[in-house]
């Protein structure tokens, strides 16, 4: 393989691991992000108290969570056909991803909001606030710093997790990595797309903390 | 002082726990008048903040109700209640401010919650920094200020909506004596400037002494006593109320076995020499153990607490010469003693 193919192979890989965990990232925040919100709101102690609905998503969560992703990903396979018309390459592994980041999502999320003091909450309802207000003008607001840190952990856990598409004939820098260094013997190829899936961590994780203290009006 | 604004008639609170039930409140009946100042003071467990949550039912109540102008908070549907919150704004030991929005748009977050126009909405959010003298703050953050200049912004938040009544849970807590005496003033201030309600809830005597018209001794989750300030610092029914306005007094002495009196002076007879004119009255020596003048709505109020003689005659005496002019005394017990470890 000539020079050129190979970083343009590489380049392609790079793409590919981008949109998988761009994409599976977006839509597994539309779904866990208002899961995390109506963890905590509906809890025993919540602002809007639906104590059987908050245990049963709970299990639910811990369900989905405790399933491996690699056999996720074969199950969810069959659904990717359906949703997307194929069960092969990048695009198919947006579902499975989807999915098993959602519930991972929601905990994180959660685990943001209940840092939250609840004293502004309690200020919040002493001045007439109702549940929508406060979750729209007090939890999410408030919990900003905690949720963009938060989305640097999940966003570089679902890339890592997407590096798994190689098994199912996925793209991106992951199978480059399976393809060349399990299946090929060449570690070469191996060692450099590890190292840019380790840069491409570093640099998500990097832009997630300085947003994060960036905007943590706390500080200064 | 005019009609009631708020009336508790029969209030109760129990908490179910794990453990079984725990009482909080028990048979409060509380008449609070427009345009007072209200204390209600007790030891911390004995009530107090569960019964200010009471007041807006951030906490609704097991038992009784609570009428505000009239109307039953009980019988409102949530969307009443939330109405009604907006005529009691209230401030908190810690603040409560929104860390990561700025001073203005705190004090505008109550309106936002109305819907009030945002120039609107901006405009009384600066009139009312300048009331709280933190114009020049409008665009620091919270984490930029110190306590004082906290809770001066939470005044002015809980202001925005033109409230009826201020409800200040432990608002002086958390504070220094000095932030503290500024900030109890500029509530009396806002009581006498715009005619608004204060309703506060405290573990110290000496901020119900400096600021509250009234006052109910919260004790047990029951309430002990109400009345006047003055009259119950000068002439306690409770004990409970004994041990608070003896409360800081007692730290400082040690009782030996004769007979300790507590004296009052309500604010006439400073031109007079009284314990000088006793020990020459009587004859006798006695021990001064402690004494200290407090002013309570303008006017001086001292007490003091002398040790009697051994001798019963000797201090029988003392009594009969009190009892001659006409100060108020009351026997101190040992039980009146509390002490702030």
């Amino acid at each position: 393989m000539t020079l050129s193919a190979t970083v343009d192979m590489l380049k392609t890989g790079i793409w590919e691991s981008f949109y998988m965990t761009a994409l599976s990232s977006l839509f597994a925040y539309v779904i866990g992000l208002p899961l995390g919100v109506v963890l905590v709101v509906t809890d025993t102690d919540g602002i809007y108290p639906i104590p059987w609905l908050q245990k049963i998503l709970g299990v639910v969560i811990n369900l989905l969570r405790s399933v491996p992703f690699l056999i996720l990903l074969f199950i969810a396979l069959p659904l990717s056909k359906y949703v997307i018309g194929t069960r092969i390459g990048s695009p198919a592994i947006i579902i499975p991803l989807t999915i098993a980041a959602a519930p991972y999502i929601a905990r994180v999320v959660e685990s943001s909001f209940r840092e939250l003091d609840a004293g502004v909450i309690e200020a919040a309802q002493s001045m007439g606030a109702s549940t929508w207000q406060i979750i729209w003008k007090v939890l999410l607001p408030e919990s900003r710093p905690s949720l963009l840190l938060g989305a640097a952990l999940a966003i570089t856990t679902i890339l890592s997790y997407s590096a798994m598409a190689g098994f199912t004939g996925g793209g991106g820098l992951g199978a480059i990595a399976i393809n060349y260094g399990y299946y090929r013997y060449e570690p070469f190829l191996m060692w450099v797309s590890v190292i840019l899936l380790v840069v491409m961590v570093q640099v998500i994780q990097e832009i997630g903390t300085r947003w994060s203290k960036k905007s943590d009006k706390r500080i200064r | 002082m005019g009609e009631s604004i708020i009336q508790i008639r029969n209030l109760g609170k129990e908490f179910k726990t794990a453990a079984g039930s725990v009482r909080a409140l028990q048979d409060i009946n509380l008449d609070i008048r427009q345009g007072e100042i209200f204390g209600i003071i007790g030891l911390s467990g004995a009530g107090k903040s569960t019964l200010v949550r009471c007041i807006n039912y951030l906490e609704i109540p097991t038992e009784g109700e609570v009428l505000f102008e009239g109307q039953s908070l009980s019988a409102m549907t949530p969307a009443q209640r939330r109405k009604t919150r907006q005529s009691m704004g209230m401030i908190f030991q810690q603040f409560n401010l929104l860390a990561q929005r700025n001073v203005i748009q705190n004090v505008c977050f109550p309106l936002e919650l109305t819907k009030t126009p945002k120039k609107e909405a901006r405009q009384r959010a600066m009139e009312l920094l300048r009331t709280v003298g933190l114009e020049e703050k409008a665009k620091s953050y919270p984490a930029q200020l110190s306590g004082g200049q906290k809770q001066r912004v939470a005044i002015a938040r809980a202001l925005a909506t033109n409230p009826k009544v201020i409800l200040c849970d432990e608002a002086t807590s958390a504070l220094d004596p000095n932030t503290t005496k500024q900030i109890l003033a500029l509530l009396k201030e806002i009581n006498r400037a715009m005619g608004v309600t204060v309703i506060v809830i405290t573990h110290e005597m000496s901020v119900i002494e400096a600021i509250c018209d009234r006052v109910a001794i919260i004790d047990q989750s029951r309430i002990a006593e109400v009345g006047e300030v003055s009259d119950i610092f000068s002439d306690p029914k409770s004990r409970i109320g004994r041990q608070l306005i003896l409360g800081d007094a007692v730290n400082q002495m040690k009782f030996g076995s004769s007979m300790q009196i507590r004296i009052i002076f309500d604010g006439r007879e400073s031109a007079e020499p009284i314990i000088s004119n006793l020990v020459l009255a009587c004859k006798v020596p006695v021990n001064i153990m402690y004494a200290a003048t407090r002013d309570i709505g303008g006017k001086a109020m001292g007490q003091m607490i002398i040790q009697l003689p051994e001798d019963e005659a000797d201090a029988n005496r003392v009594i009969n010469y009190l009892k001659t002019i006409k100060i108020p005394y009351e026997e101190v017990e040992k039980h009146d003693v509390i002490s702030h470890s």
